[in-house]
Parts: C-alpha cells; structure tokens; sequence
C-alpha cells in the first residue's frame, strides 16, 4: 500500500528524518510509535504531501506521489491539532468537505455514533477541545476509503468516545482498509493495532507485532517494552 | 469574515465617490482627486487585506492541503477570491456614483476607466505581494511588518530616492534613467500613467515633455499596462512556485 525509500527531511538544522524505509502492507491496522519529536507526524505529513521531502522516493498504491494530488482522493487524514475555521458551523464544515469530495459519505451514523447532533449548528470557535476532535473524526470516518491515517485520535476524547472510536477501528480493519495511528497511549496500541513501526532518530528501529517486540526487550509488559526502547537507546 | 470587510470598503469607495462628485462639481477634476487617493490607498488595502486574509485563513489552508485539491489551485483560489472581491468594490463603489452623474455624456469617460484598470491593477499586484510575504513569513507580527514596509517604501520612499538621484546627478541626461526607474515601482508607473493622460504634464517640465513623449504615445500607453501585467504575473508565479516547496 505504502512504499517509502531512503526519506529524509530536515527542518532548519533540525534533521528529523535521516533515510527512512518503511513498506505498509494493505489491510490492518499499524501503529507508529516513537519518542516525542521522533517525526511521526512529520512521517504521516510527507505521506500525504503536505510536507515535502528533501529526498526519497514515497509511492501510494504503487505510484510515486511526487507533485501528485490526486491520489489524497484514497487518503482520509485526522490531523493531530484538530484547527478548523472557526467562523464555520459544523454542518457548514461537513457539507464544504462533502462538496470538496464528491464522495457518497456515512455522516449522519457517525454524528449520532459521537452525539454531535446538539452541536451541529454551532459554530466550531466555541467547540471543546474533546468535541472538536469528535467533529474531526466525523471528518474523518464518513467517506470510505482504503486508506486512513490517523494521528493521535485520541486525543481529548471521553471514555464513551473512546470505545466508540476503538470499534470504529475495528469496524474498517474488517473491511480490509489500511489504518496508520499514532498514539502515546498504550493500551489502545495494544488494544487496536496489528503491527508496531518504532521511529527513533529519524529511522525505523523496529517494525513487528507486539508480541515480537516483548521478546526483543525481554519484557512481559507492551508498556515497559516500549519503555524500554526509548530508554536504553537514549541511555 | 472577508465578505464584511470588502462591503465596507465597497461603501466607502461609494461615499467617497459622491462626495468628491458633490465637492468638484465636475468630473474631470473628480478623478485628479480621486487618482491621489486611489495611488496610495489601493496598494495599502491590497497589502493589508491580503496579508490579514491569509493569516486569518490559515486553518482552512491546512484543512484544504489534506484534501485532493491541487497546491497551486488552493492559492490561487485563495489569491483571486481576495483580489477580486476587492477589485470589485473599488470599480462598483466608484463606478455607480460616477455613471449616476453623468459619466457616459463627459468627456472624462477615458481618463475615468484608465483610473479603475490601473486601480484594478494595483489591487492585483499588491495582494499578491502581500500573500508572497505571508506565505514566507510563519510569524504574523513579521508579516505584518514587511508587507506595511513594502507600501511604505513603494508609495514614499521609492519617490525620494529617485528624486534624490535626479537632484545628484543633474549634470547628465536623466531622460530614459527617470523612464526605467518609473517602471520599476508599479505606484509611480501607475501615477505617471494617469496624470500624463490627464494632460496636465505642462506641470512636469521639460521632463514632462520626455515622459509625455513616452506615455502619451499610445505605444507607450501599451508598454505600460505590459509593465503592470508583468507586476502582477511575476509575484501569483513566485506565490505558486513557493507554495508548491512549503512544508505545512
């Protein structure tokens, strides 16, 4: 689904990512994990060309996305930072993504599914945080498309929201639809996804099951081998 | 947000339309009016409006740039929806009061509709200036900062380097320097433009007759709202070539 090769990109003097490989399967769900700062987002961000790389070669579906944007019609992304124009309504916003698409979409499951219906005329300025990226995710989730990229949608969320979301997940993955997330909560790591990616220094450390990765770090808990990682690598 | 805005720099163009008709009591002398107001005004508009929308809208930038829509088209989109509704506001807003009082019967009609293309023009350049420096400029008070130094300079400085190096070097031929250096700033190439239209270069000196010479001619009249397209083309091409390398 996803072929990267030696990616790198820099930011100012900051090098983020130093030759980056990395092979997505189709269907399942992975997970990208890594430090703060690993350049998770900024990974998800070339993938889906808002970012551009210095060097590299990223192809989607078995084609280079180089000055390519057609291929963002197969993509839907959940931004980290849920910005929206505050001035819209969130039904304005929907209906305006609904016409930039011209996609048949499921909102009105997904509105009931997170309860936006009281907010739906409200306009996005004056949302919380937690009901803002439940706007995000409706966004997100109502077009169908193969791929999905999701960075940290959990971000705010309550518990109710949360097991909603962790189903939806589910949901997709049976549709055999590919699902990238990033997230520092482990537990839902542990609980939604199929394979681990581990970004460190710029490059892939490790890519596995969890399973893997607790024998690698001889440990018993995904929480403390992720732990682990970080730590004896920095160490 | 950009709509309330472009209405009430409609309206005031509208006011300012009748009250300049209302106190000249003449068209011609109306528009020599009109045009000092429009030389520095417009590209202060243009400049401020383009570098607030795109601050403002940058959100909405970000939401597009994850959709399938081309990068340049989300820019230009952006670019023509500002300079157009501003556009439209200045020619409406100056163009009813001057046709409610008999525009088509004077004989001012030409000078007239040469003030609204070079104001159009100005428009068009300065916004697209403007956007160039808020897309280089990730800090919004920077932004600011360069795209009111650029007015400053282009409407106030520009003009007192030049007529510092005509003081200078008086002793030499100054003709076609004066002539290329009017090119190069779209405020004064617009300025010279009209006033020579309105044939009131008699003012200007035996410059004047140089100039008169130059943009009188209808040669010269074609050289000059090439330079203006060339004004405005070179910064929407530099806007698209930058949008297309910025990381979001």
């Amino acid at each position: 689904m996803i072929q990267v090769e030696s990616l790198h990109k820099k930011f100012d003097k900051n090098q983020v990512l130093t030759g980056l490989d990395l092979n997505i399967e189709e269907g399942g769900v992975f997970a990208i994990l890594g430090p703060n700062g690993s350049g998770k987002t900024t990974l998800l961000k070339v993938i889906l060309g808002m970012v551009v790389p210095n060097s590299g070669i990223i192809s989607v579906g078995g084609e280079s996305i180089k000055n390519k944007w057609k291929y963002r019609q197969e993509i839907e992304y959940l931004p980290q930072i849920a910005n929206f124009p505050g001035n819209l309504r969130v039904k304005e916003l929907i209906t305006m993504i609904k016409d930039l698409r011209q996609k048949s979409s499921a909102e009105e499951r997904l509105i009931s599914l997170f309860g936006l219906k009281p907010f739906l005329n409200k306009k996005l300025s004056t949302l919380s945080g937690g009901t803002k990226q439940k706007v995000n995710l409706v966004l997100t989730f109502m077009f169908d498309s193969p791929l999905i990229i999701l960075d940290e949608p959990t971000t705010g969320l309550d518990p109710v929201a949360h097991i909603r979301l962790k189903e939806l997940i589910q949901e997709e993955k049976q549709k055999g639809k590919t699902i990238l997330v990033t997230s520092h909560i482990m537990q839902f790591v542990e609980e939604v996804a199929d394979e681990i990616v581990y970004l460190l220094e710029g490059k892939i450390y490790f890519k596995g099951t969890a399973e893997d990765l607790m024998k690698k770090t001889d440990q018993t808990n995904f929480e403390h081998a992720i732990a682990t990682i970080a730590t004896t690598k920095h160490a | 947000m950009r709509s309330r805005w472009s209405y009430v720099y409609f309206l005031f163009y509208l006011l300012l339309g009748f009250v300049l008709l209302f106190l000249n009591n003449d068209v011609s002398k109306a528009v020599i009016t009109l045009m000092n107001i429009i030389i520095v005004l417009v590209p202060l508009i243009g400049t401020i409006f383009g570098v607030m929308y795109f601050y403002n809208s940058k959100e909405f930038t970000e939401l597009l740039l994850a959709q399938p829509i081309k990068r340049s088209s989300i820019f230009l989109g952006q670019y023509l929806g500002v300079a157009g509704s501003l556009t439209m506001s200045l020619v409406l807003g100056l163009g009813i009061p001057f046709v409610l009082y008999g525009l088509f019967k004077s004989d001012a009609i030409f000078d007239f509709s040469l003030l609204l293309v070079t104001g159009a023009f100005l428009t068009m350049i300065f916004t697209a200036l403007s956007f160039n420096i808020a897309l280089s400029n990730e800090n919004k008070i920077k932004g600011f900062g360069y795209a009111v130094l650029l007015w400053l300079f282009l409407a106030l400085i520009y003009d007192g380097l030049f007529l510092m190096s005509l003081i200078i070097f008086k002793e030499y031929p100054l003709d076609s320097f004066s002539l290329a250096a009017t090119m190069f700033n779209p405020i004064d190439l617009s300025r010279t433009l009209i006033l020579l239209k309105l044939d009131i270069s008699a003012l200007l000196g035996y410059t004047g007759a140089v100039f008169k010479q130059f943009f009188g001619t209808n040669q010269g009249l074609i050289i000059s709202i090439l330079m203006l397209i060339l004004w405005t083309i070179l910064p929407i091409w530099c806007l698209i070539y930058k949008s297309k390398r910025k990381d979001f």
